[in-house]
């Protein structure tokens, strides 16, 4: 082995401590790449072959009914591929020993066969055998849920009839792969299920014998979606057509292409900021390790080794501590990944995971850990090796004293001599100071991020549920309704108040800016349901125009008195142009909101509902779902504690998952950069402070020297950390912000509380460390050695 | 003992010059304060003669050694080794000359506390074109039994020995040797006077030696006295003393 290499195994044996430090920030910054690529790319990997392998349509449909001829039209439309048609159904469930309200919907399959479009998945038994009129199969989630398996028997409400279905299979849809019912934010796979059975029985059932009332297309390679889309809906207008919509707007697509846009901007902003933070680190750390040794590299020159040589031998230095922090990173990085993308299989059914670590995103990481690195490195021996050997062999000359600004700001007698030489150490290395100052503000804008993330969720979900949706329960009725379902609904057991609403699909357009959604038509002063404006507060609907939620207005570019085109999906399928009123600030999903009688006279009907809001008497819930279900026309009952523990668990098995990750690898940046700030510190001083001792300093008082210092740079570096906290936040939010919905940007005392805490605590640890070391320094021969 | 009382078979001015300075100036800026190191001085360095360059601290010499050994560049006038310039070179020229041609010795020994007696010397003779092997140039300093011992198990005699070996190891036309003594009491001085002798007389290589003790001065062919960065006075030694008689 070359003798320069063995000076390399054992420099870095002597920095362990050090070394160690360096390679947890490394890792903690590879760590966050290789979770956010590698979940990404498991979920989209997973995703397209999910869909090109069971087919899934790209063209969906939804229609009052139509005769199978008109299949044959929807197949010469230019550009389609594959038509399926289906007979779909909302039906009610009753599972034997849960007691809540169940929704299911029935989609039809083929005789005995798989579909042609949005095949099944068989996870157990088999699909229903054709002329099998009482078996259906069930998606996984709704099965899982209730421990059903095949053979098992449920309940259905079909037509007003009980009827017993037997379970003949379990299966997977890529149409379904986040199931959720259509007005739910998120699934809740115990209160609604898929069912598929034979077409000929649901038809019978439904009426749709000989017709179809839901069509799904398949496109072919370079065929224009929307022209398709016209056609369609041309051709399906007579037949109550609804809008043709792309794979863009299909509910559990959609929720998907959202959690992967998450991952994406997860996946940009997170790594980039930790791994810009650990290569700022690294840089400042090894290019002040390398000017410890400027020595070294003078007395090497001398002997004739060339830049070049010594530039390499400090790079492979810094190389291995890269190495070693990439290896770890890659490593914890594919264990978590591969975890979380577990915990998404939950969310996002899918047969199965495909989850592989790819060769591009090892490389990335270890490019961009060791890019940093080396810059830090390359940049400290450059200046080690400019210097002419004789020179780099002489004792640094004496530093240029003087009593700087922090000094002279505090009266002359509060300072003893310690403090004195702290203050004077910090000042006359202004460069030095500043960039420990930067470091460990950057660690601790990283925690405070991270704790905003963990505190901002609940915060939103806060908002969302005690000031947005303060109701108990929520009706969907299958038709609209005359609003004077009111009083009747008011007298149930058990209802408290009750408000009800009127919901319409639309399609918003805004120049060439589009959303689909529907309008919520609402009480002038809707209480249950409440519209918050900027400040929180609740705002009075206008007797004309249309609210949008903020992030909505600003995703079409629009303002407060600008005109949407509004293209009704429903009843008379019209288009007409209202003004944009006002704005409304809510933390979960996205809508549009006016006074329902406004909403009425745009629709040109009678006052009527979709829907209610009602408060209730949790002592009598048992009565009242018992009265609910026997009205008719109550499609569904959606109780809101559900759904909020439901987005409480969702968000905490995925963004807090990650969060809390994030908050860990930024405690060990933080300890990374407070330890080795210390460490060097402690080597570039020990010779002061020895000579201290010798003068008859105690350990304590020379201590207080080293403390001191470390001390009051983390003090100096806290509010600055808290700014780019603040910052660092900011980014997340503006990266975050989608559909689903939008974490407030309200960093809580707390967050900056904790963030706080950890990195004293950090310092405080290194303190101790560094101060043990000090103890242990052999004063006489640190005095003898050449500095 | 005349038979250590070596005698020269030609005076120095009859070898080839190794080292020719002209006009050779040095300024530099120490902290605030703005130091004359070298003010104009001329000089030459024969083939295998051992000269002692005396002068109190600050006189230069330190300054001059650094810049014949290519570890510095002078501010103005000119430095050549035999047909060389070194006056301008490059970085990767005056890297190549230390490589090929130069041994150091410095006070403080500048061993690297990493590696051993062995390592240290072979992390020169890695990169030399025709080196002994570090065994055998520890062996010439009289360190045969301390190969594998590191910089802090070796007492500061021994520690310049291996710097000593350090230097020689790559057997250069020159060793440039910045107060070799000047950390070591006497008797350990001695030592490594002998050992320096020894390389001279043994392998002919040009031997400079930087100090402020002026009984040093009577092992050397010739003796340069230099003061407040110029050369004052030059003397030439008819004998050499072994270093084995000088006292201080």
């Amino acid at each position: 082995m070359r003798t320069l290499n063995r000076k390399l195994l054992r420099d870095l044996a002597t920095l362990k401590g050090q070394a160690a430090a360096i390679a947890l920030v490394i890792a903690s910054g590879v760590m966050t790449l290789v979770i956010a690529v590698t979940t990404l790319d498991a979920l989209s990997l997973t995703q397209q072959r999910f869909y090109e392998d069971f087919h899934f349509a790209d063209v969906f449909a939804d229609l009052k009914r139509a005769p199978e001829g008109v299949a044959r039209r929807l197949h010469e439309i230019p550009g389609v591929n594959q038509v399926e048609t289906r007979v779909q159904a909302s039906v009610r469930l009753e599972v034997p020993g849960f007691d809540d309200p169940v929704r299911g919907l029935l989609l039809s399959i083929p005789e005995g066969r798989e579909p042609v479009l949005n095949q099944l998945y068989l996870r157990e038994g088999r699909l229903p055998e054709p002329g099998r009129a009482e078996e259906v199969v069930l998606s996984d989630a709704f099965a899982e849920a209730h421990g059903l398996r095949a053979g098992d028997r449920i309940e259905a409400i079909i037509r007003g009839r009980l009827t017993t279905l037997r379970v003949s299979g379990i299966v997977l849809s890529p149409e379904h792969v986040y199931q959720i019912a259509p007005t739910d934010l998120l699934p809740d796979y115990e209160r609604y299920g898929i069912l598929w059975m034979n077409r000929r029985v649901l038809a019978s059932a439904y009426g749709m014998e000989g017709a179809f009332n839901n069509v799904t297309l398949s496109l072919q390679a370079g065929a224009s979606e929307a022209e398709v889309i016209d056609h369609l809906d041309r051709i399906l207008a007579r037949y109550g057509g609804i809008g043709a919509h792309g794979r863009e707007d299909q509910h559990s697509h959609r929720f998907l292409d959202e959690e992967l846009k998450q991952l994406r901007a997860q996946a940009v902003i997170l790594p980039t900021i930790f791994l810009l933070v650990s290569a700022f680190l690294l840089n400042v750390v090894m290019s002040r390790i390398i000017r410890n040794q400027r020595q070294q590299v003078a007395v090497l020159k001398a002997f004739g080794y060339g830049n070049p040589d010594i530039a390499f031998h400090y790079g492979m230095l810094t190389g291995l501590i890269v190495l070693l922090g990439s290896t770890l990173g890659i490593g914890f990085g594919a264990w978590a990944a591969s975890g979380l993308a577990g915990i998404y299989t939950e969310y996002f059914r899918f047969p199965e995971m495909s989850f592989r670590l790819q060769g591009w995103v090892v490389l990335l990481a270890f490019a961009v850990a060791a890019g940093a690195a080396m810059l830090g490195t390359l940049r400290a021996v450059w200046a080690a090796v400019r210097l002419p050997p004789a020179e780099g062999m002489r004792p640094e000359p004496p530093a240029r004293f003087r009593r700087g600004w922090l000094e002279r700001s505090v009266p002359r007698n509060w300072l003893d001599q310690p403090a004195r030489i702290i203050l004077r150490n910090l000042s006359r290395h202004p460069v030095k100071s500043s960039l420990s100052v930067l470091g460990i503000a950057l660690s601790l804008g990283l925690l405070v991020m991270g704790a905003y993330q963990l505190n901002a969720v609940d915060h939103m979900i806060d908002i969302q549920y005690r000031k947005v949706m303060r109701m108990d329960l929520h009706l969907t009725f299958s038709d609209p309704t005359p609003a004077r379902v009111h009083s009747e609904l008011r007298h149930q057991p058990g209802v408290l108040a009750i408000e009800t609403y009127r919901s319409v699909p639309v399609r918003l357009l805004a120049g060439h800016r589009e959303y689909r959604t529907s309008i919520l038509g609402m009480d002038e002063q809707p209480d249950l349901r409440q519209l918050l404006d900027g400040r929180q507060s609740p705002q009075r609907l206008p007797p004309e125009g249309l609210l949008l939620t903020d992030y909505l207005a600003e995703d079409l570019g629009l303002r407060i008195g600008d005109e949407i085109r509004v293209e009704i999906q429903e009843g008379h399928r019209q288009t007409v142009v209202v003004p944009l009123v006002g704005l409304v600030d809510e933390p979960l999903g996205v809508g549009a909101y006016m006074q329902r009688s406004a909403l009425n006279r745009l629709m040109r009907e009678g006052p009527a509902v979709s829907g209610a809001w009602l408060m209730i008497d949790a002592a009598q819930e048992p009565a009242l779902f018992a009265s609910l279900w026997d009205l008719p026309g109550v499609a569904g009952i959606g109780m809101i504690s559900e759904a909020e523990q439901h987005i409480r668990e969702y968000m905490g098995d995925t963004i807090l998952m990650f969060a809390l990750v994030f908050v860990l690898l930024a405690t060990s940046i933080a300890f990374g950069v407070v330890y080795n700030n210390a460490r060097i510190a402690f080597a570039e001083r020990s010779r002061e402070l020895a000579t201290l001792q010798v003068l008859g300093y105690s350990r304590a008082e020379v201590s207080w020297i080293l403390i001191g210092e470390i001390l009051l740079l983390t003090l100096v570096a806290l509010p600055l950390g808290w700014l780019i906290g603040t910052g660092f936040a900011w980014a997340l939010n503006h990266a975050f912000s989608m559909d689903l919905f939008r974490m407030p940007l309200v960093i809580t005392p707390g967050a900056y509380g904790f963030a706080t805490a950890v990195v004293l605590a950090a310092s405080l640890a290194a303190a101790v460390l560094v101060v043990r070391r000090l103890h242990r320094l052999d004063k006489v021969s640190v005095l003898k050695a050449v500095e | 003992m005349a038979a250590d009382t070596a005698k020269r078979p030609d005076g120095p001015r009859d070898r080839e010059a190794v080292f020719e300075t002209r006009g050779l100036t040095k300024t530099y800026l120490m902290g605030e304060v703005e130091i004359h190191a070298l003010q104009g001085v001329d000089l030459e360095l024969y083939a295998g003669e051992l000269v002692v360059m005396l002068g109190a601290s600050g006189s230069g010499k330190s300054t001059l050694l650094n810049i014949m050994g290519g570890l510095d560049t002078a501010t103005s006038g000119s430095v050549r080794y035999r047909d060389q310039d070194l006056t301008n070179a490059s970085d990767k020229t005056l890297t190549l000359f230390r490589r090929d041609h130069v041994g150091f010795v410095f006070q403080f020994y500048n061993l690297i506390a990493s590696l051993t007696a062995r390592e240290n010397v072979a992390i020169v003779t890695e990169i030399s074109r025709d080196p002994m092997s570090p065994e055998e140039a520890l062996a010439l300093v009289g360190l045969k039994k301390r190969l594998d011992h590191f910089p802090a198990q070796l007492s500061g005699g021994e520690q310049q020995r291996v710097a000593i070996a350090r230097a020689i190891a790559k057997q250069p036309a020159v060793m440039l040797c910045d107060e070799p003594t000047g950390a070591l009491d006497s008797k350990t001085g001695i030592q490594v006077l002998e050992a320096l002798q020894h390389i001279n007389e043994a392998m002919d290589t040009t031997v400079a030696i930087i100090t402020h003790n002026e009984v040093i001065g009577e092992m050397a062919d010739r003796v340069i006295r230099l003061r407040d960065g110029r050369v004052e006075d030059i003397h030439e030694h008819e004998e050499r003393r072994p270093p084995g008689e000088l006292r201080w």
